[in-house]
């Protein structure tokens, strides 16, 4: 039994066929092609499905995409602007935030939750926030360093 | 890993949410960060949810000595709420930091965490050490429950399938009180190997303890170590119980400790 389900992903309106049982991860990779929600865990545990839903932080495979209806997505796709990166996407680059990049598109989206509400967050403080990503290669100090500087530069 | 088919409802008022759950095994889901990880594991399988989160059962207020906290208001929310910045209600913010992840925490409710009523839960044992009740609203009427009594058991609860949480109220403790929660948590799951809320008021201090026993509960009255001693503490595979005994001894020690300071600042 399918659905058709309305959102705004990345500013634009989209609209696609669901099950009730569609999980957001899944419409947005398989119905719209937005690859950069990765499955890592599928257990709610790795952060990597990380996208924004109103501006806030969920796991996207932790969301029945019915539920998001109306809403506003962004994911890692909708963060630069114009060709240019967004300061969290270049502050990674430049402070060696990433390795392999597969859990990166999850931790930046959480980041950007986390600066939203505080510019200017101390080390324990975006430790805290990240606590639901994972990264096997960075050891975090990286991304720490880096989810600073982004914060310095908005 | 994909739920089983299942069918998506959203609820347009709590009388067609009540309605909708007049249907075999129809499940509510509000954050659905406790029921979407089980419906993946298939261990869940509703014939439908009923998504009730866009009813108007969020926030947080003070109404006649008594803090009304919405069932659908997030974790975040109940963290960015003012009306908790008081000693005696402290415990409520600072266990509502360690829940989950940042994610999470967006999503899950406190009514939901109430009657997921997993054992390990951190917020049922705040609640209960705050004589926190619940008003229960079903197709037969209105009734208000203790949070002490709607836990009957691990993810059971004494709600029908057709009734629904429209508030948590917590009495606001007399003036000089501290509230304070302490938990040592599993490194993984984040859960409660042994977590302790405690309020101290003038009058009386109450200890509340999850993680170690079939549901959150409240200690006897009286010297607490012996009431430890003496409580049902289950062991697993994680956590012995002779260890968790030691934990649960600890943590509510922390938790007492701090709720002290806390009630000295209560002026």
């Amino acid at each position: 039994m399918s659905d058709t389900v309305a959102l705004v992903v990345n500013g634009e309106s989209r609209s696609l066929e669901v099950e009730g049982r569609t999980l957001l991860v899944h419409a947005l990779r398989d119905g719209l092609g937005l690859t950069g929600a990765h499955i890592g865990c599928d257990t709610s545990q790795c952060g990597a499905c990380t996208v924004l839903l109103d501006g806030r932080a969920v796991k996207s495979c932790t969301v029945l995409a019915p539920q998001a209806e109306g809403r506003e997505i962004t994911t890692i796709e909708g963060l630069s602007r114009d060709g240019e990166m967004h300061p969290l996407q270049r502050a990674f680059v430049e402070h060696h935030g990433l390795q392999c990049g597969f859990c990166t598109p999850g931790v930046i989206l959480t980041a950007a939750d986390l600066l939203s509400r505080d510019a200017s967050p101390s080390d324990q403080d975006i430790r805290h926030a990240l606590r639901g990503n994972l990264c096997r290669c960075t050891g975090y100090q990286g991304i720490v360093e880096s989810v600073r500087a982004a914060g310095a530069t908005t | 890993m994909i739920p089983a088919a299942t069918r998506y409802e959203r609820a347009s008022d709590l009388d067609h949410a009540l309605e909708l759950l007049a249907e075999p095994d129809a499940k509510v889901i509000a954050g659905g960060q406790s029921l979407i990880p089980v419906m993946k594991l298939r261990i869940a399988r509703p014939s439908v949810v009923v998504d009730i989160s866009r009813l108007e059962l969020r926030g947080v207020e003070v109404r006649d000595d008594e803090l009304h906290i919405g069932p659908l208001t997030t974790w975040s929310e109940l963290l960015d709420s003012e009306m908790l910045d008081r000693p005696a209600l402290a415990a409520i913010a600072e266990c509502a930091r360690g829940i989950g992840d940042l994610q999470v925490r967006n999503l899950g409710t406190i009514g939901g965490s109430v009657v997921h009523a997993d054992p390990a839960s951190d917020m049922p044992a705040v609640l209960l050490a705050l004589g926190a009740r619940l008003e229960l609203r079903s197709p037969g009427g209105e009734r208000t429950v203790t949070v002490a009594d709607v836990l009957l058991g691990p993810f059971m609860t004494a709600l029908a399938p057709q009734e629904l949480v429209t508030d948590v109220v917590v009495p606001l403790p007399a003036k000089g009180s501290g509230s304070a929660y302490a938990a040592v948590e599993h490194p993984a799951s984040g859960f409660a190997l042994a977590g302790a809320a405690a309020l101290t008021t003038p009058a009386s201090e109450t200890v509340a303890l999850t993680g170690v026993g079939s549901t959150p509960f409240v200690l006897p009255e009286g010297d607490q170590g012996e009431a430890i001693a003496a409580a049902e503490i289950f062991g697993d595979r994680f956590a012995s119980d002779e260890y968790r005994r030691e934990l649960a001894t600890v943590v509510a020690q922390r938790a007492l400790v701090t709720a002290r300071e806390r009630a000295k600042e209560d002026a």
